[in-house]
């Protein structure tokens, strides 16, 4: 950080943000995730004998069910989240591209927090 | 500082067309599909949360045709993303980035994709199917 022409070249904004591989790395471990829980998802919806309210009340309100349901639908929308964001990067620009980009996010975390409260009211057996 | 008519990344318009590149290009795409295969995930835990009612009515609106057409969009795009997936995240490790092995992981791809989708079609969609 001492050096000046690194810092010169930071303020000048073509120097290392120190934070490029975090978004990689993230995408890469939400990716990971998802291969683990996707399947498991695809596969327990399979093994239901329907998906009538009572079914899917009593598969999703069992403890281990409704935590790997919230690991699910937080890092499909993570990933979502980190994917969408760099076709904006590519593909948008200009003023539109922040805009795309804020929307993006809060919609993203929108649909987590639907999502999260949903599974925790069935875990609860509230309905 | 001139920037503003600079070809966007990934300047795609510019390489000749390769089946490999297709792969790719599809890769973004069903990702995209999937994220907005995340408003159905959303809707069917939602209804399910708020009651037998609202549930009913997601599933009556899930069994319509052009809503199972899309269903099996977005099955198709979960099983191919999955699989792609995969062979990205060995690339990632460092494995098959020769352009032969690249080519053979990509037909892997398409051939137990298109499997996987046929099935999980069969299974959550097709006529009779236990709602």
């Amino acid at each position: 950080m001492s050096d000046p022409a690194r810092a010169l070249s930071q303020v000048l904004g073509r120097g290392s943000a120190h934070e490029g591989a975090h978004h990689w790395r993230l995408q890469r471990l939400t990716a990971l995730a998802l291969l683990l829980l996707g399947p498991w998802f695809v596969i327990s919806l399979a093994l239901l004998p329907q998906l009538d309210f009572a079914t899917v009340h009593e598969w999703a309100g069992g403890p281990v069910h409704a935590a790997l349901l919230l690991l699910l639908v937080t890092s499909a929308c993570w990933h979502s989240q980190l994917g969408v964001q760099v076709v904006i990067e590519d593909y948008v620009r200009g003023a539109a591209r922040g805009v795309a980009l804020v929307l993006s996010g809060f919609v993203h975390v929108l649909l987590a927090a639907i999502a999260v409260l949903a599974i925790v009211r069935l875990a609860l057996g509230a309905h | 500082m001139a920037m503003a008519r600079r070809p966007l990344s990934p300047h795609w318009q510019i390489y000749r067309f390769a089946y490999t590149m297709a792969l790719s290009i599809l890769h973004r795409a069903t990702g995209l599909v999937l994220s907005l295969g995340l408003l159905l995930l959303v809707a069917w835990l939602a209804s399910a949360a708020t009651g037998p009612d609202c549930y009913a009515a997601f599933l009556q609106f899930a069994a319509s045709w052009p809503v199972k057409v899309v269903l099996a969009g977005g099955i198709a795009a979960f099983c191919y993303h999955l699989a792609n997936g995969i062979r990205h995240l060995l690339w990632d490790l460092g494995m098959g980035l020769e352009r032969a092995e690249a080519r053979r992981s990509g037909r892997i791809v398409v051939v137990a994709s298109l499997l996987l989708a046929a099935v999980l079609v069969w299974i959550f969609l097709r006529p009779g199917a236990a709602p």
